[in-house]
């Protein structure tokens, strides 16, 4: 046997795959169309590091602020930037006012000169936005008149909503850290890269292993398209003389051309998909089409590896036939299917995970070749088990109705043919359990519990202290959809002006709106509280601090900012109040001031507060209360209470496997229902003749519902053993108390079985078309 | 058929008389057809002439019946040379039925409907042969399965040419 | 409505049935008796194959009636022409028609099945054909591992399983030797007489057509009755 020969059949092969007429043509597209779909989800995994490196890169290429704690002076080459990020809806606005101290001012990636006072630059989605009709709203919130668009160097996705707009005296403004003046745009020293942590590697690893291999089960099924049909082909070569092993030769080179094709289809679809890429938008993350581009080393691979792979897969699935030059035989009683070997790759799987059981909390490096091989021999073991469970099951199945009977005996016949279609979505599924239930699991690590109690407040706005606190909280209560305000001003005192080793927290308001903070009693104007209960050394500071007849410092200035500090004396007759939490969760120490007992002078050092319930009932009432705020003071701190925050990163690393999970899974069910629609019609003859004696549509309606639901409800049985396995191996392995996530196994599996549902209505037109009577015609 | 060597083979068994022979013969190949003793006696007498067969004996009482025939060395070589001689595959070419149909064409009556009646006839004759098969024995089975060959045959020629009529007038018209 | 023969269980008049441009049946007409075996005969692409899909209801005909026991097909609705067919109806085609992966009893019992018997009697029934059809012994065999007569006497047994009043045979002998088709002919009409069951044979085979009682040629669509020109 030489390579000549191997070339040759090879080439003979594919000549086959598109000359066999019509019926060839169908099913090299057929495979070509499975492949490519692989092909197409492969690519784009190679091209998404590389995207998120993108991303990462014109992120990291517009940061502004430095957070040094250090003042620039102004000079020729500095600027002075304000972040004024708003939220609309549920989407963010990434916000930013500009005022460019002289000519050398450094220009933000994306611009090509600064917006004017009163003028703004917005990316492409947020200008359409501005220019829709939903998006009235906001603009009403940046009236800023619209002089240009931000280009793709200043954007990190094309969905993303951003503006720059001309600001003065921004430097005015005490935003304790929204406003900094800078001289270039870029990573800041400080500032450390965003590491992942060894865990959220892990999920990652975990997602592309889940998501790949049952795209590769896949490919392995689609080269194996039209099986019957090229089994009497095959024969035929035999019986004009080709031998065994050159017959299994063609057979390889027809898989090779659905494959190659199957390359070139799979470009194709990721070349469109990744135009669609930017209209797609998940969870405010989308994707420019250029920044998709997979790494050509890894396409190469992928070029290489998927028609080599449909060769062998078809040498192996041709291991256990004889091609004889009259039909292609299959060795009489297949061997039993054992079970020693498909039980020990699952087993191997786990052993590979047990050393690092946890590790997570500890020392949270995982050996990634281990994890990775631990995972994908497990999930690998379903493919291997599942035909066993199918073969053992099915056999043992009997009785019924006729849809049943008709189902049960096909399954009998070829349980393999029918395991091999549903171990993609086992995989996927057991994956996808395993995954939730970690995601679960680690959720409560990643989630903050924010303690905010949102009965009482939602929204907490925080005003300039330039502006009266009484004006924001008038404006406030009187916005369209606001329930109740509850205004009050923060401060501190300290014992010096400059530089204090300690300072102690103060809240200022009306009785009323002190009761929001602190219990207090018999509280008239004019008294002050000294908070106890906080623990002894807080309640001893206060106590110290505000001694009567000593004087004390509002606001005290430090090197690096400079506060508005004004001196007092405290005034004899302290009152106690006792802790209690603010609306945000806060339960506050130091001292309480009414609004009579603060000197006149010590106005201007207030940071001012509104908290603000909403009726929601009324739509866009957040939104509302933006606006207010945003006329108010353009750099006005709206902060949303909400009773849990999650981290950005976890979230939009479960959004990428929800998105990827659906992907294979429409995928496979797809192969599903090619594979249904070539055996139906290869029964074309046999459906018309059962319909003549009187079978009843229902039936045989009924049997192609249950062929395809017994496989499906066994692979999803036991991929939801295997998921809830790896789940909890996984979770030990982080040290997380394992809990089972039974949501997400009813969801993962209700999704597998929603795909059976959708496969088998897809196919009923057809079959119900087949069953007419002119399938019987001979003539 | 040649009743000669169809008599010399059941000969070839050994010595009978006339009677005998003459029952032998309808028992196994006469069917609807039995033969005559006169032509069991012209036949044997010429066979005698030609040395195929001899007298072996006469019973008392005379007469021709009464005479027992053994066949000779040489009559045995004369069925051996029989039976290796292949028959002559008979043509049929001259038809009365292709006759009858031209013949119609020609005078313009409708040939269609000979054809048709001829076909009904032929499947009436191949309905009665059927049963008889179904109820006799595989002789019998044999013997109608033989006709009913020939007759589909014919039938067969019928709807071949019922459905070439229009191109056979066209000839005939010439 | 009564120009077709008294007494008859099945009766076409005026088919008119056309596939696309191709005119399959132009004025076809026939009738049949209770226990009469009738052979429909004709070239290749006549329409002979489509009256019996017209009779036995599976194709409902463009134009023209026909009447079951006195009863007008057109009328019924798809349901009711199936529930026809599954229990006054048999088949039997030239091929095809086995499932193949069930058992040969088991295919034998599926229309009795289709009609809600029980399992175990169904194949007790069926047995009993099976019997009777001499191929007892394939019971438990699938379809794929009988000879083709063997898997026509299955479909035969399989026609007569629920007693039909017509059987409806289209080319049965098609796919057989003479020998084979033969046997299988003789079964089938003899099982058909012994329970009185119509028979419409379709068949391009006179030797088939022998079997029958009455024969009827169908050419470019039009039916002709032989036994009425004489």
């Amino acid at each position: 046997m030489n390579v000549r020969q191997w070339a040759a059949d090879l080439a003979m092969g594919v000549r086959f795959a598109f000359a066999g007429g019509r019926e060839g043509w169908v099913r090299a597209v057929l495979t070509a169309v499975g492949v490519g779909l692989g092909v197409a989800l492969l690519l784009l995994t190679t091209a998404l590091p590389n995207a998120l490196s993108q991303r990462d890169d014109r992120g990291n290429a517009r940061q502004d602020f430095t957070y040094s704690g250090k003042q620039l002076p102004k000079a020729d080459n500095t600027l002075v930037v304000a972040n004024s990020d708003t939220t609309f809806r549920s989407k963010d606005v990434r916000g930013r006012m500009l005022e460019p101290d002289g000519a050398k001012a450094p220009l933000p990636p994306g611009l090509t000169k600064f917006p004017a006072t009163g003028e703004m630059v917005v990316s492409p989605a947020l200008d359409k936005l501005l220019k829709s009709g939903s998006g009235k709203l906001l603009r009403e919130r940046l009236p800023y008149k619209i002089t240009g668009t931000i280009a793709q160097t200043g954007l990190i996705g094309p969905a993303e909503l951003a503006y720059y707009a001309g600001g003065k005296d921004l430097l005015q403004h005490r935003s304790g850290g929204n406003v900094e003046r800078i001289n270039y745009f870029g990573p800041s020293p400080n500032s450390t890269p965003d590491n992942l942590d060894p865990i959220l590697l892990l999920l990652i690893l975990i997602v592309f292993v889940v998501l790949l291999l049952p795209v590769g089960v896949f490919i392995a099924a689609a080269v194996r398209f039209g099986g019957d049909r090229r089994d009497q082909r095959l024969a035929a070569l035999r019986l004009v003389g080709a031998d065994g092993r050159m017959a299994r030769r063609i057979a390889g080179g027809e898989a090779l051309a659905g494959a190659l094709l199957g390359l070139v289809l799979g470009t194709g679809f990721f070349l469109a998909g990744r135009q669609l890429a930017s209209l797609i938008e998940v969870r405010d993350i989308s994707m420019f089409p250029s920044d998709l581009n997979p790494s050509p080393l890894l396409a190469l691979a992928v070029a290489v590896a998927v028609p080599a792979a449909a060769v062998l897969v078809t040498l192996f699935a041709l291991r256990g036939v004889v091609i004889e030059p009259l039909g292609v035989v299959r060795k009489a009683k297949p061997p039993r299917r054992r079970l020693w070997w498909r039980l020990l790759m699952p087993l191997v799987g786990l052993a590979m995970l047990y050393p690092m059981i946890g590790q997570g909390n500890t020392n949270g490096n995982f050996n990634q070749w281990l994890v990775i091989g631990g995972t994908v021999l497990l999930l690998v073991g379903i493919t291997a088990l599942l035909p066993w469970i199918v073969e053992a099951t099915v056999a043992r199945l009997n009785s019924g109705s006729v849809s049943w009977q008709l189902a049960v005996r096909r399954l009998q016949l070829s349980s393999g043919t029918a395991a091999r279609m549903v171990n993609g979505i086992a995989v996927a599924v057991a994956g996808a359990i395993a995954l939730q239930m970690l995601f679960a699991g680690v959720e409560g690590d990643y989630t903050k519990e924010t303690g905010n109690d949102v009965n009482r407040a939602q929204i907490e706005v925080s005003v300039d202290g330039g502006s009266s606190l009484a004006q924001a909280n008038g404006q406030l209560a009187r916005t369209k959809g606001v329930r109740h305000t509850s205004p009050i001003s923060l401060t501190s005192v300290a014992d010096r002006a400059k530089n204090p080793d300690g300072s102690v927290e103060v809240a200022v308001g009306s009785c009323a709106e002190l009761q929001e903070v602190a219990r207090l009693t018999g509280c008239r104007d004019g008294d002050i509280y000294r908070i106890t209960g906080g623990g002894a050394d807080l309640d001893q500071q206060t106590a110290q601090t505000a001694k009567a007849g000593r004087t004390v410092y509002f606001d005290p200035s430090y090197d690096s900012s400079p506060g508005h500090t004004v001196a007092w004396k405290v005034p004899a007759g302290l009152k106690k109040a006792t802790h209690r939490e603010d609306p945000t969760g806060y339960a506050r120490d130091g001292l309480l001031i009414t609004s009579g007992a603060l000197p006149a002078n010590a106005a201007q050092s207030l940071d001012q507060h509104v908290f603000v319930t909403l009726d929601t009932s009324v739509p866009d009432a957040t939104d509302y209360v933006r606006n207010t705020a945003a006329k108010l003071d353009p750099l006005a701190d709206v902060f949303t209470l909400a009773a849990t925050r999650q981290s950005a990163q976890f979230t939009s690393i479960r959004t990428g496997l929800l998105v990827g999970a659906t992907c294979v899974l429409v995928l496979i069910g797809a192969s599903l229902l090619v594979s249904q629609l070539e055996q139906l019609r290869e029964r074309r003859k046999l459906l018309s003749a059962l319909v003549a004696f009187g079978t009843r549509r229902r039936t045989l309606s009924l049997s192609v519902l249950w062929q395809t639901a017994i496989p499906i409800g066994l692979g999803l049985a036991l991929a939801s053993t295997v998921g809830l396995t790896l789940g909890a191996v996984l979770l030990k392995m982080t040290a997380t108390p394992v809990a089972i996530d039974w949501a997400s196994v009813l969801m993962m599996t209700g999704i597998g079985g929603a795909v059976v549902l959708a496969v088998t209505l897809l196919s009923l037109p057809p079959l119900l078309r087949m069953m007419r009577p002119d399938g019987l015609r001979t003539e | 058929m040649s009743i000669g060597h169809t008599l010399l083979g059941l000969l070839e068994s050994g010595p009978r008389h006339g009677y005998d022979l003459k029952r032998a013969f309808d028992e196994k190949f006469g069917h609807d057809r039995p033969l005559h003793y006169g032509q069991v006696y012209s036949t044997m007498s010429r066979l005698l002439k030609n040395g195929l067969v001899e007298v072996d004996g006469i019973e008392a009482g005379g007469g021709p019946e009464r005479k027992r025939y053994a066949i000779t060395d040489a009559g045995i070589t004369d069925v051996q040379k029989w039976l290796a001689t292949p028959e002559k595959p008979e043509p049929y070419l001259q038809s009365t039925l292709y006759t009858k149909v031209v013949l119609a064409l020609l005078t313009h009556r409708d040939a269609a409907e000979i054809l048709d009646v001829q076909r009904s006839e032929h499947l009436r004759g191949m309905r009665i042969l059927t049963d008889r098969k179904r109820k006799g024995d595989l002789a019998d089975q044999l013997i109608c399965d033989h006709a009913l060959f020939h007759l589909e045959a014919d039938l067969r020629w019928l709807e071949l040419t019922a459905a070439r009529l229009e191109k056979l007038a066209e000839v005939v018209a010439k | 409505m009564t120009t077709h023969p008294a007494g008859s269980l099945l009766a076409a008049e005026e088919l008119r049935k056309a596939y696309g441009p191709t005119t399959a049946l132009d004025g076809a007409e026939f009738s049949i008796h209770p226990g009469e075996v009738v052979a429909v005969m004709g070239p290749s692409g006549s329409g002979k194959s489509t009256l019996l899909h017209c009779l036995a209801g599976i194709v409902p005909p463009d134009s023209g009636s026909i009447t079951y026991n006195g009863q007008e097909m057109a009328t019924m609705s798809d349901a009711q022409r199936s529930a026809l067919r599954r229990s006054e109806f048999g088949f039997v085609f030239q091929f095809g028609q086995l499932v193949p992966e069930l058992t040969c009893v088991e295919n034998v019992a599926l229309p009795l099945r289709l009609n809600g018997t029980h399992r175990k009697e169904a194949e007790r029934a069926a047995l009993h054909w099976m019997e009777r059809l001499e191929v007892d012994d394939l019971a438990k065999k699938r379809p794929g591992e009988v000879s083709g007569g063997q898997g026509q006497r299955v479909a035969v047994a399989r026609s007569l399983v629920t007693n039909p009043r017509v059987l409806f045979a289209d080319e049965p002998t098609g796919a057989l030797d003479s020998l084979n088709g033969e046997r299988v002919m003789e079964l089938l009409t003899e099982a058909a007489r012994s329970t009185n069951a119509a028979v419409v044979l379709v068949t391009h085979e006179a030797r088939v057509a022998a079997y029958s009682d009455r024969e009827i040629v169908v050419r470019d669509g039009k039916s002709k009755d032989m036994e009425r020109i004489v």
